[in-house]
């Protein structure tokens, strides 16, 4: 049976702080570009532009139907060769946290336009009539009428996206960028404590994945109440 | 930009001096990916089906376990479940059994550990999917049952189960779906599946883009070949009245 030391984390702590600065870093950074890009693929999905909704199809599709693991592998190993050949940028440029939130953000706006637009077809469709019939123009029928009702009842699904993306982050660990996890494995690597760094990594994603899953799902009890 | 295309490279030798070629490779990664996906399934799915019909019976010990399985591998990094089972796990058993693990072929640990991990990692999924099934069913199935003498377990069995297996085959498909993209996480513990094969890939041919561009279509084809037979599926287990059972 193995012999449990935990000594190596209380001085490794600031280390694994600062990775969960940047886990928390990618995630809020991939939430709100992926909700924006992800209201606009929405949008476009729902027009009546057959382009518009043929590309958002399209791109959901594509990105829904790859491993999250290939998305990152192409933000990491190909993206970065590309843009430094486009624009001339030296050799060896650090780009791994910007690809990482790219790829994140683009990659999790596919599953974000998807809970969007389920929230905009749950708007009843008297709504946007009524909108129209009082003189505003599409665009503001959306941005004034339909959209904040579809957000207000789509909260706890974006919510619980933002908690599984969170998760998701300890993906980063496939270039080597020191996120929580990644930290909490270099030290116990290090110390050759790695199965004390594991559970001790395991256990904070526990607490705080459960911890923010519970405030969701209060908040979507005092929902349905109100 | 100068990039040389050259998808000639796929029925190139590898260098590894064997008689191989690159798109074998590929074939390999992919044999495997479908390998551990289909076994993690099918124990994903009988662990599923207990855990999910467990959160449902009337007794607060039995759905409190069932909640805590649930829970505890909803709420942790796909990732770190992986490395616990594969690096933690052996530590932990009696010290012969985590001999005997560490000396099997690495191969074999490997795919023990990820196929164990995805299972129960989809398990707690598809357990939530039962769940939902079973407490979608009006509530007068459950009570005519017993009324007619049944005994709990008769009525899940004969009344319930059959009615919720057949609605929850479209959320099911998704979680199906989910497990092969899932298994691409298991490239990081070493194993030679679809997406590893593309790493190796573009090491050894360098030839970055005509790899990844292969392996995220060899994803794409898999995950169109899923789906239109889970279509065939859906269609066939529809229940008359519902509509698409959704």
């Amino acid at each position: 049976m193995h012999e449990f030391d935990w000594s190596s984390i209380p001085n490794a702590l600031p280390f694994l702080w600062d990775g969960m600065l940047i886990s928390l870093e990618i995630t809020l950074s991939a939430v709100v570009f992926g909700i924006v890009w992800g209201t606009l693929l929405a949008l476009m999905r729902l027009s009546s532009i057959t382009p518009l909704s043929w590309f958002a199809a399209g791109y959901v599709n594509l990105f829904r139907a790859v491993p999250l693991v290939m998305v990152l592998l192409w933000f990491f190993l190909i993206v970065p060769h590309l843009l430094e050949s486009l624009f001339g940028l030296p050799r060896g440029t650090d780009m791994r946290l910007t690809s990482a939130i790219a790829g994140f953000a683009l990659f999790e706006a596919a599953y974000y336009s998807e809970i969007i637009r389920a929230g905009i077809q749950s708007v009843p469709k008297g709504q946007m009539a009524a909108a129209s019939a009082l003189g505003m123009t599409y665009g503001q029928a959306m941005r004034l009428v339909v959209l904040p009702q579809a957000f207000r009842n789509m909260v706890p699904l974006l919510l619980t996206q933002g908690i599984i993306l969170f998760q998701d982050t300890s993906l980063v660990y496939v270039s080597a960028l020191a996120d929580f996890f990644g930290a909490a494995y270099k030290v116990g690597d290090r110390d050759g404590r790695l199965v004390e760094l594991l559970l001790f990594a395991g256990a904070v994603y526990f607490v705080l994945c459960f911890a923010a899953s519970r405030v969701v799902r209060h908040y979507q009890n005092k929902m349905k109440t109100a | 930009m100068a990039y040389n295309w050259n998808w000639g490279v796929f029925l190139q030798p590898t260098a590894t001096g064997d008689d191989s070629t690159y798109l074998d490779w590929m074939f390999h990664g992919l044999q495997m990916t479908i390998g551990l996906s289909l076994s993690a399934w099918l124990i994903a799915l009988l662990l599923g089906a207990v855990v999910g019909v467990l959160r449902t019976v009337p007794n607060r010990w039995l759905s409190g376990v069932a909640t805590a399985y649930v829970e505890f591998f909803r709420n942790i990094p796909l990732l770190v479940q992986l490395f616990l089972w594969y690096f933690v796990m052996p530590e932990l058993l009696p010290e012969n059994l985590g001999n005997a693990f560490k000396q099997t072929n690495p191969i074999v640990q490997q795919f023990l550990s990820s196929m164990i991990c995805l299972a129960l990692f989809t398990s707690a999924r598809v357990a939530e999917q039962v769940r939902s099934g079973i407490n979608s069913l009006p509530p007068g199935q459950k009570n005519a049952g017993l009324a007619l003498g049944f005994t709990l377990s008769q009525t899940y069995r004969h009344v319930m189960l059959p009615m919720a297996v057949r609605l929850i085959v479209p959320p099911l498909t998704s979680e199906f779906l989910n497990i092969f993209k899932n298994s691409a996480v298991c490239s990081t513990i070493g194993l030679l599946e679809l997406a590893a094969q593309g790493r190796q890939l573009v090491d050894y041919t360098a030839q970055p883009y005509e790899s990844f561009i292969a392996v995220t279509v060899a994803y794409l084809l898999l995950n169109v070949v899923v789906m239109s037979g889970m279509r065939w599926v859906e269609a066939h287990v529809r229940v008359p009245g519902y509509i698409g059972g959704k």
